[in-house]
This record gives C-alpha cells, structure tokens and sequence, in this order.
C-alpha cells in the first residue's frame, strides 16, 4: 500500500503535468495576436470569431466539464448584451465597466436559473434551458421603453476603452479588446479546470451516482460552474454590443443557442480550445460560403456540418482523449507500476 | 471540391482578367446588402431584383462611373448586417449602400454609415424613427404609416365609421395602429376594438371571433406581408366576410409577390399601398416586364425599393458629376423628384424621407390572375409620424 503522501504528490504531478502549457497553445496566440498586423482588412471577422470562441468556451464549462446540454445557452449571451447596451446608453459608457457589469448581471441570473438545471436528465435540461431562454426574448421583445422591442436597442455611444483606444472603422481596437478579454478569461478557466475542483467536475459527469458516493457533492459544484459559465456568455454579449454598438433582439434567438453548440460540435468539447477552433472553422466557413454564394450558401454549410459529424463522429470526446494521451498513459503506468 | 487556395488563385485570376476593361471606365462600388437566406429571403430576392432590373434598363455606366453591385447576404441578423456594412466600406471600397431588409438591420449600420461619411439607401424597412438616426440615410421604400393613413380616411367617406384594428405587435404594426387611429377618429370614425396578434406563430381564429362578436363595419388590418395569406384564409373559414364585414389593409396583406397564392379569397380587399404591379404607366410595364423575364417572380413592394434606391443612386451620381463623396453624394439625393414605376415620388430634402402617392386599391381579377387594381389616389403622401 502507497503511503498517502505518496499518492497525493502523484496526484499533484499529474495535475501539473496536464495544467503544462503546451506548444499548439502558444502558437494559436501567436497567430492571433499576428493577425492584428498581417490581416488589417479582416479584423471584423476576427472579432466575430473571438467573440463566438468566448461564448463557446462559455458553453464548454458546463458541457465539457459539467455535462449539462444546454439549448438556450444564449440566455446569458443576450442578456449581457443588453445588460451592457442599457448600460452605455443611459449611464456610464466606458466599456470595460459595461463588460464587467454585464457579466455580473448574467451571473446573476447564472446564478438564479443554476437550480433548474440541478434536477433531471438531460432531455429535461435542454427542455428548461431553452424555456429560459425563450422567456428572455419574450421579455426584452415586450419591454420596448428598456430594450427598443423589435427595433433592438440602439443609440448606444461609447467612449474610447479605458478612456484610451477609440472603437475604429477598421475594428482594430475591438479585435485587440475581444482578444485581450478571451486571453483572460481562457487562462482563468484554465486553472480553473485543471484544479482538483475542475476534476471533481469532470467526475460529476463521467459519473454522478460514484462521485456522490465518494463525497463529491454535486450541488455546489454545477451552480458554480453554471454561475461562472454565465459570466462569461454574459461577457461575451457585452463585447457584441460594444463593438457593433447596437443590440438586435436576434441576440436572444433559438439560432444563436445552437450555433453555439454547433460550434462547439466542431471544435471538440472538454479541452478549452474546442470553442476557439470550431469558432474559426465555423465562421470562416461560412462567411466565404456566403460570399461564394450567397443564395444557397446554408445548404453547403449544413452538407459540410453533416459529414463532419459523421466522418468525426468521436470528435465530441476524442479531441481531448487525443492530446492527452500521452499524460494519462504516462501517469497510469506510474500509478500501476507502483508496488502494493 | 474547390480548396480555398485554387478558389482565391482563380478569383485573383479572374479579377486581374475583369480588371482591365474596368479600370478604365472607373468602377463605383455599391454594398447591397439584404437577408437572402432565412424568413425574410423573399425581401432579399424581390429587392436584388429590383435593383437588377434598373441597372439592365439604363445601363450600368452613369457620370463615367462603372457601377458594380456588391451582395451580401445577412440572413436577416443584425452584427451580420453591421460588420458586412463595415467590411463592404472599409475592404471593397464601397462608397454607397443599399438594402437593410428589416428595422433592426437597418438601424444596426447607423454608427458605421455616419462614421464612414457613405450614403446608405434604404430598400425594405419602414419604422419612421430609422432616417434619423444618422444623416446619411434615405429612404426609397416607405415612411412609417404612410400607407394606413389614407385608408382611413378613405373608409370614413365611403360609409365605414366602425372599425376594428388588428395588427401584428412589433414596432410598425403599432407605428401603423397608431397612424390609423389617429386618423380615423380625426375623421369621425368610432374604434370599437384595437387587437394585436403575436408576430411569431400567429393564430387569429380567436381574435377574429372577437372581431365577428362585436360586429363592425369592417376590419382594418396590418400584418408583414408572409403572414398575409394565413390571415386571408382564416378570413374567410370564419365567415367573416358572410357577416358583412369588410376588409380593409395595407398593402402588405395582398403583397403581389403572394396574391395569386392567397387565391380567390382574396377578391374584393380593400388595401392602401404606394405600389401595385398592375399601376399603368408605361415606367411600370417595363419594370414589370424586366423583372418577370430576368428574375421569373412579380414584383411587388420590395422590389420597387430596390429599383428606386438605384434611381437615386444614379441621380445623385449624375448630379455631383460622378464625385463619390458621400456627403456630396447624400446633399445631391435631398429633393430628387423622378416618376418610379409607382408613380411620382420625392426624397423629403429635409429628412431624406421618401413622399409618395398612396393608391386605394381592390383586388380584381385581370387575365386570369389576381391584381391590386388602383381605383383611388391620395398624392404626395409624406411620414405621418414626422409631421
């Protein structure tokens, strides 16, 4: 028998070694943070895909580690869209108090609505979010004197970011603001994740029945992560409305909650980078599709969605499996080469 | 399948090819951007015609300028619309817009067009308060209620003083609601109900027993013009028009794009719009004819916006003598007068708004299809809402 202090540095080693920044990582920076001299002409699009990648790292959090399918994940996204248009329109119009204040708000209501999905399967899941979702749009499309109805809310004027860089024509200051908040939030999920609570998540949704047994309380945990996962969709609401300074009600539409998921089908789920690489295959995709051919172009995008998803069927769980397969292995043949 | 690199080679090939004759003759690039997929791809379809059916009558050459259309597809979302607007002006180099198919979408590019100095022309979207919201817009489809207004008072000189509105409930079914109201009972008319339908997934049977329960003179009614056709069939399942109820609309509802689906049910609507197919004039029978060989659909509305939104595009362009400043070109647009296949029309030099002829029109039956035949006219209509 190990003695316990053995096993738990073990255990630490193998936290560490998987919490390793790898070298795909820095090189996914690297070109992003290049783009912003080698693209200029398509900064937008980037900021489009950099908003997208934080909503679906958002949706990875709870579907990636906590298991929870979600079908209404845009609840948060459109209500920190608002929350940060609202915001900028009648009160304070510095950005970066606007993306703050609307992931509070959404994670507020993270918060709030986490209890509903502590109960039921799956099916119920889906069932409950996208209800929460659907009272949201009914709510911001009736509340016009607040939210401008079906207009969508305009009139939004911000002042430069950290009264510094003015939002330009060329979206170059909103690409590195996007970029910067991604980073952010990317490396604080990280540590998050690859920590003993981000484990015991993991547990949760390889097994609830067995992680209960061995004194892992589910509770806390999924309202956690739900109220966490909820700032960020929020942030990433918040940096839609700020860098097109307008907010459509589609923000809270049925689509955005499952291109969301689809991206996230694309990238891969429970590595953290998924929703960064199905954001830019996603997106690129479809933006030259449309260019191509702008009639038709949501039928080549749905026959290249349906072979990718039958070609790459295990991409869902195989992503992650793949890249740490060396780490597990390694730390698995420690483990049982140990003398008992 | 093409790879992306072959696709870019070939199109860098093809530009380089194109590009020879182009330049000399000095290319103007006009963004035209509209919901060509989704719920609203029929708007897409009938402007783009529209605006292709201009260029193939008066030439795409106008001042020595080239005028090429740029489309974009933003399936009807809003950052969609914004950031192709952006790209459109700041990548291609486009230096006038068109399009926007819905309220929202339109509103979403008033930040980019007023930073970006570039004129953009309005197609589709109605909601009075959009021509404000920045200074480089106008307009070429319709002002708010303009198209209720008249119908009301129409209705009280032909013996119609109790009416019962029914609307869809977003912002210009309620601009329209109001347009009508105000008028009506300016005129002596009596409002006996005001019914708002949910815009997603509409069901009237409910409303519509209301509606035969209070027993007006008629039904006024405003709906987008692809749920015209529901309302029309639910029409008459209930029996309304047995009860001796009239029905009076806007154009919307009897959209020439749907009418000969919507089917007999529809004879004998009165609805008040700024364009039928069936207008005589000899701009329109061109147009008309134009659009059905090169697109194979019936203009209707839309469609009109589109052809009028290059109408002043080429206006603007002869006037300033093909400088492509916007805020030259957007002065030049302020107080143009043509005749439109629609008839009349002038761009407010004030707030760049469109002032119209509004025509009361019933559906008839004219070689076998159905057609809004003109019978009234109430002229130089402008936004009731502005005034």
């Amino acid at each position: 028998m190990t003695a316990p202090v053995e096993t738990q540095k073990l255990a630490r080693d193998w936290i560490s070694r998987s919490n390793r920044v790898r070298l795909w990582e820095i090189a996914l920076w690297v070109i992003a943070v290049a783009a912003i001299f080698l693209l200029p002409s398509k900064l937008l699009i980037l900021t489009e895909i950099t908003i997208l990648a934080i909503f679906a790292l958002s949706l990875d959090l709870i579907l990636g580690y906590a298991g929870i399918v979600s079908l209404g994940h845009t609840a948060f996204f459109g209500l920190g869209a608002y929350a940060a248009g609202i915001l900028a329109r009648d009160y304070v119009s510095e950005p970066v108090t606007g993306l703050i204040f609307a992931g509070f708000i959404s994670g507020l209501f993270g918060f709030a609505t986490s209890f509903l999905v502590l109960r039921g399967s799956d099916l119920t899941r889906l069932m409950t979010t996208f209800g929460v979702a659907m009272l949201l749009a009914e709510v911001a499309n009736q509340a016009a004197w607040l939210t401008g109805g079906a207009d969508g809310l305009s009139g939004i004027m911000l002042t430069p970011i950290l009264g510094l860089f003015e939002f330009d024509l060329f979206g170059r200051n909103g690409y590195v603001y996007a970029l910067v908040v991604l980073a952010v939030l990317t490396f604080i999920a990280r540590r998050l994740v690859h920590s003993p609570y981000g484990l015991s998540l993991k547990a949760l949704k390889l097994n609830p029945r067995r992680s209960a047994m061995i004194g892992i309380s589910a509770t806390r945990r999924i309202v956690a992560i739900y109220t966490l996962s909820a700032v960020y969709a929020g942030m990433a609401g918040a940096l839609l409305a700020q860098t097109t300074s307008f907010v459509s009600p589609d923000v809270l539409a049925f689509h955005r909650s499952a291109e969301v998921l689809l991206v996230l089908v694309i990238g891969g789920t429970g590595y953290l980078y998924g929703g960064v690489v199905g954001a830019i295959i996603f997106t690129l995709l479809r933006d030259w599709l449309s260019v191509v051919t702008p009639q038709y172009w949501m039928f080549w995008i749905g026959l290249i969605l349906i072979a990718l998803v039958l070609i790459g069927r295990e991409r869902l769980t195989r992503w992650p499996a793949l890249l740490n397969r060396k780490a597990t292995t390694r730390a698995a043949t420690q483990l049982a080469e140990e003398p008992r | 399948m093409i790879s992306r690199r072959v696709f870019i080679a070939g199109t860098a090939a093809t530009t380089a090819l194109a590009a020879v004759p182009a330049m000399a003759a000095d290319v103007l690039k006009v963004g035209l951007i509209l919901p060509m997929t989704g719920p609203f791809a029929s708007t897409g379809r009938q402007v783009e015609a529209g605006v292709r059916a201009y260029m193939a009558l008066n030439g795409d050459t106008v001042a020595g300028k080239k005028i090429e259309i740029v489309l974009r597809d933003d399936a009807g979302t809003a950052d969609q619309t914004r950031r192709l607007a952006q790209e459109l002006i700041v990548n291609d180099g486009a230096k006038m817009l068109m399009g926007f198919g819905l309220t929202p979408l339109a509103l979403a590019v008033a930040p980019v067009i007023t930073q970006a100095k570039v004129p953009a022309i309005i197609t589709s979207a109605t909601t009075s308060s959009i021509v404000k919201q920045s200074p480089f817009y106008a307009r070429t489809s319709m002002a708010g209620p303009q198209s209720a207004v008249p119908v009301a008072t129409w209705a009280v000189k032909n013996g119609l003083k109790r009416v019962v509105t029914l609307v869809s409930d977003y912002g210009p079914g309620i601009d329209i609601e109001k347009g009508f109201t105000d008028q009506f009972k300016k005129d002596g008319g009596q409002i006996v109900e005001a019914v708002r339908v949910p815009l997603q997934n509409p069901d009237f049977a409910p409303f519509l027993q209301r509606v035969r329960d209070s027993k007006p003179d008629a039904i006024f009614v405003f709906v987008p013009s692809g749920v015209g056709s529901l309302f029309m069939k639910q029409f008459v399942d209930r029996g309304l028009a047995e009860a001796g109820i009239k029905l009076i609309a806007t154009g919307d509802v009897t959209d020439d794009d749907l009418l000969n689906a919507i089917g007999d049910p529809a004879l004998g609507v009165i609805t008040g719009h700024f364009y039928s197919a069936s207008h005589d004039s000899p701009e329109n029978k061109a147009f008309v004819a134009r659009v059905k060989k090169a697109a194979n659909i019936r203009p209707n509305f839309m469609s009109v916006g589109g052809f009028d939104a290059m109408a002043l595009a080429y206006a603007a362009l002869k006037k300033t003598n093909g400088d492509t400043d916007g805020t030259k070109l957007i002065e030049a647009m302020k107080g143009q007068s043509w005749v439109s296949p629609r008839g009349p029309i002038t761009i407010d030099a004030a707030t760049r708004d469109i002032i119209q002829d509004i025509y009361i029109r019933e559906v008839k039956k004219v070689d076998g299809e159905l057609y809004n035949v003109e019978f009234a006219t109430f002229p130089k209509i402008k936004d009731p809402n502005a005034q």
